[in-house]
């Protein structure tokens, strides 16, 4: 605080002390509910404590009360922004537990699934800092190309949102014509759309100037914190689960993993974009390889494991061997081999990891979810201690915190 | 091989050039228009809601899909939303609310003037959901008093649509003594609102 | 030269010798326990050797046992070496009476809130914690809910009908 010489003030007048503010949980920029005393003295940030568990609904508890396919709704809204992979995440840990093979064109259909939540995340983090510096066009625009996102899941499992999307062992049905037409008018549309959105705010002044130098972690800080994903790869670290230890056929594909340099917002906001473009490309790869299966091959959509995959309904109401099958699957009397198994997928914010622990039950025995938000959360005092509070708005929005992630 | 895909391409040609609300019920003649207070009031009040959004999961990412343009929530009038209870007629309670969460919620029904309505939007909200677990408040009607409940995990659009615009009807018929009633206040006291 | 699992348990055997143990490979993940007095040493000796590098802590978590008397909580650690690729699980077994186990915080800020959920969700005290208080319950809460003996659904709901559950 400086003193200026026109003002006089009587001495011992004026006490300095910090201002202590609540965050959250209800405020128009978190998005969702998380909480933040702030200390402040004047602008700047002394101090920030979170507080989280405003939505916590003990799904690891749930987990154990439920056999494996009911487990998939549960991991929906984890991230409930790209569900699909939450849910292919846990179908791989099954399959792993299980001993299942998968077929090469399940594996691509994953991805192009996979790839598809991926851009509708990051297309909403993005759009929500345009949002919080004050920019709301870019946020509107984009909602409409993530509707066209929508309607190829709604295609495949029904649902828009929450998808479920999927079996242990494939897909619920194969992908008819309607939904290769509805992904072939979002790979023609979409690209024009992202270049635009990118140009309304990457050489804006005001958009860098708010974003450049705020919110910086360095690479050293981000792995002793445990982050994963755009955040961490920002910080210049280029360790990409699909990289690392590749599932579902993702060593098949070329694409570049994008890393920043200072970890601040901007880079955060540009590693996003161009994990976009990265997305777009291998879902593009996808499509062709997919379509190289003709004929017999082009109707496989799951392995063949009559144990944990629900019979076609034909062969239920005709087949003997199918009806026992449905009906145990459906009834949950297929026991679990027992075991312990990590599996993790590379999730729109990090690694998120599923530990499964099973006694050969019909359920698991303990079942935990790592959740990448949460683990990156902590970091955020460090990450905004000395800055302007208009900057840590801006630095909350940037991590992209799932409400659903944040808690479990 | 299923249906060929249909996007809809039909050019609906409009009714009138601009269309505005519908007139309520009354008696005109040359250069006036008689008609019941309570109508008006509420004609005025149902298309210019100001919602309070309370996104707190799933439901939240669709209540935004709905502001957005393809579905459009604002063409019912409820253009603005705030994120200040002082100044907002709806709360739209959407997601799950967690034991920690319903204080919260209530302060935030509190600090809001009359008259108000509460809207509880998916499945989560209306009963606890999926979540019956010992963290999660079993509908947000344990708490505060519930209009319109919107069932779905998370409902479409169109769904929420429909919630508001129940509620329009119910602002829309709405007498103007209602708030000052007994068996309104009975209602609050049963939350234990004052 | 890449390391393999057998290097790791190899140099592990050479420095703690008896101390470490019940040597698994579940899914190709090798997975060892140690006393609970020795989990600091461990992740140290794995944090700080030049060959063995396990610098990123993936996952803090525990898990309840409630049969096997004297070990019931396990606080499991997930590491992984990013250089070489490799993934370990690390379980230290505890008392119920006396949970106490060191804290990790010193070494990986990122087991902050991981210890705080595992204390919140089976009552694992981490001695040296610089904030061990609950996270995602509520702050009043007097049980630790993970743990088996504790059911899922609130007792205290007077609307349900168990009967109509199932649960009757």
């Amino acid at each position: 605080m400086t003193e200026h010489e026109h003002i006089r003030l009587p001495e011992g007048s004026i006490e300095k002390t910090t201002t202590t503010i609540n965050l959250g949980p209800t405020h128009p920029a978190t998005h969702g509910v998380f909480q933040n005393i702030l200390e402040l003295d004047g602008e700047k940030i002394v101090s920030a404590e979170q507080t989280v568990g405003y939505i916590h609904r003990a799904f690891e508890k749930l987990a154990e009360r439920r056999p494996l396919y009911q487990i998939t709704p549960l991991t929906d809204r984890l991230n409930y922004c790209s569900s699909p992979i939450n849910n292919m995440g846990w179908h791989i840990t099954c399959e792993k537990l299980l001993g299942i093979k998968i077929p090469k064109r399940v594996d691509y259909l994953r991805v192009i699934i996979m790839e598809l939540a991926r851009i509708s995340d990051h297309l909403i983090c993005n759009s929500i800092v345009g949002v919080d510096t004050g920019a709301y066009t870019g946020f509107l625009y984009v909602m409409q190309y993530r509707e066209l996102i929508y309607e190829v899941y709604e295609e495949i499992c029904g649902s828009r949102l929450t998808t479920n999307i999927g079996r242990i062992g494939g897909f619920e049905r194969n992908f008819n014509a309607i939904a290769f037409q509805k992904l072939d008018k979002f790979l023609a549309e979409y690209p024009a759309v992202l270049k635009e959105f990118i140009n309304l705010f990457e050489r804006n002044r005001i958009f860098m100037e708010r974003t450049q130098g705020t919110g910086p972690i360095s690479a050293e800080r981000a792995l002793n914190y445990s982050f994963t994903g755009p955040n961490l790869r920002a910080a210049g670290v280029d360790y990409d689960v699909r990289v690392h230890t590749p599932y579902s056929s993702y060593e098949d594909f070329q694409f570049n993993v994008p890393v920043g340099t200072t970890g601040d917002n901007f880079d955060r906001w540009q590693v996003r974009n161009e994990e976009m473009w990265e997305s777009l490309s291998i879902i593009e790869q996808a499509y062709r390889k997919v379509k190289e299966f003709k004929g017999a091959d082009a109707e496989v959509f799951h392995a063949d494991v009559p144990e944990y995959y629900l019979p076609e309904k034909e062969d239920v109401y005709t087949k003997m061997e199918a009806l026992i099958w449905h009906f145990k699957i459906i009834m949950g009397e297929i026991d679990i081999p027992a075991g312990e198994v990590y599996s993790c997928v590379e999730g729109a914010n990090g690694e998120v990891g599923y530990y499964l622990i099973s006694d050969g039950g019909r359920t698991p025995y303990r079942l935990h979810f790592r959740r990448p938000c949460f683990i990156y959360y902590q970091a955020y005092e460090e990450m905004t201690k000395g800055s302007m509070m208009s900057d840590a708005i801006i630095t909350l929005s940037s991590l992209n915190l799932i409400a659903g992630e944040l808690d479990a | 091989m299923g249906r060929p895909v249909s996007y809809n391409v039909n050019v609906k040609p409009l009714e009138k050039d601009i269309s505005i609300a519908g007139m309520p019920d009354g008696h005109q003649g040359e250069g006036f228009f008689a008609t019941k207070l309570n109508d008006v009031v509420g004609l005025a009040r149902k298309n210019s809601i100001w919602p309070l959004p309370f996104a707190t999961s799933c439901c939240g990412i669709e209540f935004m899909a709905t502001m957005g343009s393809h579905y459009d929530l604002a063409r019912f009038g409820s253009e603005r939303v705030g994120f200040s209870p002082r100044q907002c007629d709806l709360l739209m309670v959407m997601g799950t609310i967690a034991k920690k969460m319903g204080p919260v919620v209530k302060q935030v029904y509190l600090q809001m003037a009359e008259p108000r309505w509460v809207i509880a939007v998916g499945a989560c909200a209306s009963s606890g959901g999926i979540f019956d677990t010992y963290s999660v408040l079993q509908g947000i009607d344990q708490v505060v008093p519930v209009d319109v409940y919107v069932p779905g995990c998370p409902p479409r659009p169109e769904a929420i649509i429909d919630g508001v615009m129940r509620i329009q009807d119910l602002i829309g018929k709405e007498s103007l003594r209602r708030r000052n009633g007994d068996r309104y206040k009975q209602l609050l006291e049963s939350y234990g609102i004052q | 030269m890449s390391l393999t699992n057998d290097r790791i348990k190899e140099r592990l055997i050479e420095k703690f010798g008896e101390q470490v143990s019940a040597f698994s490979e579940p899914y190709g993940m090798l997975t060892f326990e140690a006393p609970k007095e020795f989990n600091l040493k461990v992740l140290n000796f794995l944090y700080d050797d030049d060959e063995l590098k396990f610098r990123f802590l993936t996952d803090l978590q525990a898990v309840h046992y409630p049969d096997n008397k004297g070990r019931e909580l396990a606080v499991v650690y997930h590491l992984h070496n990013l250089v070489d690729n490799v993934r370990i699980r690390f379980k230290v077994f505890t008392d119920i009476n006396t949970p106490d186990v060191y804290t990790a915080t010193g070494l990986f800020s990122g087991a902050n809130w991981m210890e705080r959920e595992t204390y919140d969700f089976f009552g694992v005290n981490f001695v040296g914690h610089p904030n061990l208080k609950r996270i995602l319950n509520v702050d009043e809460m007097d049980y630790f809910p993970m743990r088996k003996e504790y059911p899922l659904e609130d007792q205290t709901r007077i609307d349900k009908d168990d009967e109509m559950f199932g649960r009757g």
